[in-house]
């Protein structure tokens, strides 16, 4: 499927072309699977920071996580999904998102998503109120089988939360989802922060304003915001 | 039917211009009323635009029937649900004429949340001469009056008023996305993405819950319902479908609430075409019923099917809209286009199907002949009274002329609704915030 559709836009640049699917080809299919998880992953999370989602549109996003999660539990490579540990994100998966969507940037110039705006306002809005209720997390659920115990449960978590939350909807959603410091997500984001900052200790820095219970105060906030707006930025164009 | 189609002209169009375009004036339904004299538009903005066919003139044979603006209303205005801290979107879903019963005309339309019955009709008389207020209204002082008169009815411009005379709120938790009149004409339903209920027109505060397929846990939801639509004879039984691509055919008289189908349409899978993305794009986004009640036909989103209502295993008519497509699955799903919700009409004979795609293109299909054609709205592309060109997207190898190529697709051009006149061959295609009408060649 993957191998199929990935065709360069100008057909003026045969060597391109040639090269783009030269490229492709080299591309295992469990990689792609994997940034097809990621990128509906990363959908999936702006989903949830919307008050009300197009229920339809998360539905079959999140149905198409499973089904991913069900064949890479079949075929065992669900374990080596979910990386252990924070620092070490595996960069090849963002590689392979580059290559898997390059058709659609080309076309699309340097635009970002038409929905980036939306997103980035129902996330802005998510962490502006000030009190982050907690929200009770929900009990694991069996839909999540084999794999290490330890990451089975954080992905499962997080993904319990999305599923969860397309049902309820609140503020601190947004704590919710971060405060996974070993989730996947958390990687993904990690990465990426690491990508553009350089040097980053720690996988909380950038929302560490976000901890709950103590509302974040004007200049932090704000500088905080700016920088988690940046990483979505990101996130999105990717 | 492609010569049919080629010769078609463009009658009437453009109704506003690009460069004042805003995101409220984007079309997002279109629907003929029964006898076709009217067409009515809902956009973003939360506005109802009718349409009127002039009448015919013979010494103006080229301008047969055109369309002119007949009225103008606000239906819906943004609001905000304070409990939940929700905005509601003043968003027309879908418009739906009620048969014609009187001088007036009546319309339902809907937002997410809020279905409104509207009245539209016409004054071109005014009453003069009452005895205790002047011809402004104000009252006149009793000491004045010396004499009584009888008030009379003169003439006046006509004047044409849509008035809301029912609002039916609060009934549902998801976004309504389908609104369908009963051909008892007493009855209506509406369909958000887990429930439909069931309403008398002259009851607000209250409605049957006649499908629900919320699940007690929301984590094990699978599926939701993308439109529903009553059989147009048979007052008990209406169809709706899902998110799946399934159809489920429901009987009233089997229970107050429809949890159990009466007919269960699904095309089992080809392992062939098995993707990540079969599921989203056998995702159905509308469903219609022939106007002889005999057919259903759906569309997901790289097909529409035609299927018999005694055969619930496969469809008995496939058209491909773009298959070109199918390569770009990826692309598609990472910018959200393959989410989008094209809808689908027959011609009034149910002969021939209609279908929009991106760049501006819609597809017709004639299912006797099996023909099909891509037409294109675009007032960049033709004129006012030109006859339409067929258009062609090149799939790999050599672009001819006159083709254009997968890769320089417009993906933001899309048409979703469009309409058919339900005797002649007239139809409304809504291209974001233009509304083309095209009709048969004069002659």
């Amino acid at each position: 499927m993957f191998s199929r559709g990935l065709k360069r836009k100008c057909a003026d640049h045969e060597e391109d072309v040639e090269g783009a699917l030269a490229g492709l080809r080299t591309v295992p299919y469990s990689l792609q699977r994997q940034s097809l998880l990621d990128m509906s992953l990363v959908k999936l999370q702006l989903c949830h920071m919307l008050v009300e989602p197009n229920l339809c549109r998360s539905v079959l996003i999140a149905n198409t996580v499973r089904q991913i999660q069900e064949e890479m539990t079949q075929d065992g490579t669900w374990h080596a999904a979910v990386p252990q540990g924070t620092g070490r994100a595996p960069l090849d998966r963002l590689v392979s998102t580059e290559i898997l969507c390059r058709a659609v940037r080309e076309q699309e110039g340097v635009h970002p998503d038409p929905n980036l705006g939306d997103h980035e306002q129902g996330l802005l809005s998510d962490l502006c109120p000030a009190p982050l209720a907690q929200v009770p997390r929900s009990p694991q659920s069996s839909i999540w089988v084999d794999g290490p115990q330890e990451s089975r449960g954080s992905f499962q978590k997080s993904l319990d939360q999305i599923f969860e939350t397309l049902e309820t909807r609140s503020p601190g959603c947004m704590e919710e989802l971060f405060s996974d410091v070993d989730s996947p997500y958390y990687d993904l984001d990690t990465v990426l922060t690491g990508m553009m900052g350089g040097a980053k200790p720690g996988p909380c820095d950038v929302l560490e304003g976000l901890a709950p219970a103590i509302p974040p105060a004007g200049s932090s906030c704000k500088s905080d915001l700016g920088e988690l707006e940046h990483v979505v930025e990101i996130l999105v164009e990717t | 039917m492609e010569e049919d189609i080629d010769t078609r002209k463009i009658n009437n169009s453009f109704l506003r211009d690009h460069s004042y375009a805003t995101e409220a004036d984007i079309i997002s339904t279109v629907e003929f009323n029964h006898t076709g004299e009217l067409l009515a538009t809902g956009d973003k903005g939360g506005r109802v635009v009718i349409f009127q066919r002039e009448q015919e003139s013979k010494n103006q044979v080229h301008r047969r029937g055109e369309y002119n603006v007949y009225s103008t209303f606000q239906s819906h205005e943004p609001e905000f649900d304070y409990l939940k801290s929700l905005e509601i979107e003043e968003k027309i879903n879908k418009i739906r004429w009620l048969p014609q019963q009187n001088a007036a005309y009546f319309l339902l339309s809907t937002n997410d949340k809020t279905v409104k019955l509207w009245k539209v009709s016409e004054r071109d008389k005014r009453p003069e001469g009452y005895n205790l207020k002047d011809e402004e209204g104000r009252l006149r002082d009793p000491a004045t009056i010396t004499t009584l008169r009888v008030p009379v009815l003169r003439p006046m411009d006509l004047m044409v008023e849509a008035t809301p005379r029912r609002v039916f709120a609060n009934a549902h938790t998801y976004h309504i996305n389908s609104i369908s009149v009963n051909s008892d004409y007493e009855t209506y339903m509406s369909a958000d993405d887990l429930r439909i209920n069931l309403w008398n027109f002259e009851i607000t505060n209250q409605s049957f819950n006649i499908v629900d397929i919320k699940p007690a846990n929301m984590e094990e939801l699978t599926e939701v319902i993308t439109a529903a639509e009553f059989h147009p004879h048979h007052c008990n039984t209406f169809v709706y479908s899902s998110s799946k691509g399934t159809i489920r055919l429901c009987d009233m008289r089997a229970s107050a609430l429809c949890d159990r189908h009466t007919k269960f349409f699904e095309e089992p899978e080809d392992p062939s075409n098995r993707s990540f993305f079969s599921e989203i794009i056998s995702s159905i986004s509308d469903v219609k019923f022939s106007h002889s009640g005999r057919y259903i036909m759906t569309r997901d989103y790289l097909t529409v099917k035609v299927w018999d209502l005694n055969m619930e295993n496969r469809p008995i008519e496939t058209y491909q809209v773009h298959d070109y497509l199918r390569s770009k699955l990826c692309s598609l799903y990472e910018n959200d286009c393959i989410f989008d919700k094209f809808e689908c009409v027959w011609n009034g004979s149910d002969s021939v199907i209609m279908t929009g795609s991106y760049n501006n293109f819609f597809r017709m299909f004639d299912r006797n002949t099996k023909r099909d054609v891509t037409l294109e709205a675009s007032r960049e592309n033709s004129k006012p009274r030109a006859i339409l060109k067929p258009r062609k997207v090149c799939v790999g190898g050599k672009r001819r002329k006159d083709e254009i190529s997968v890769d320089s697709l417009d993906f933001s051009k899309k048409i979703l609704h469009t309409a058919w006149h339900p005797s002649e061959n007239i139809i409304a295609v809504a291209a974001t915030n233009n509304l083309y009408i095209f009709q048969d060649k004069v002659n």
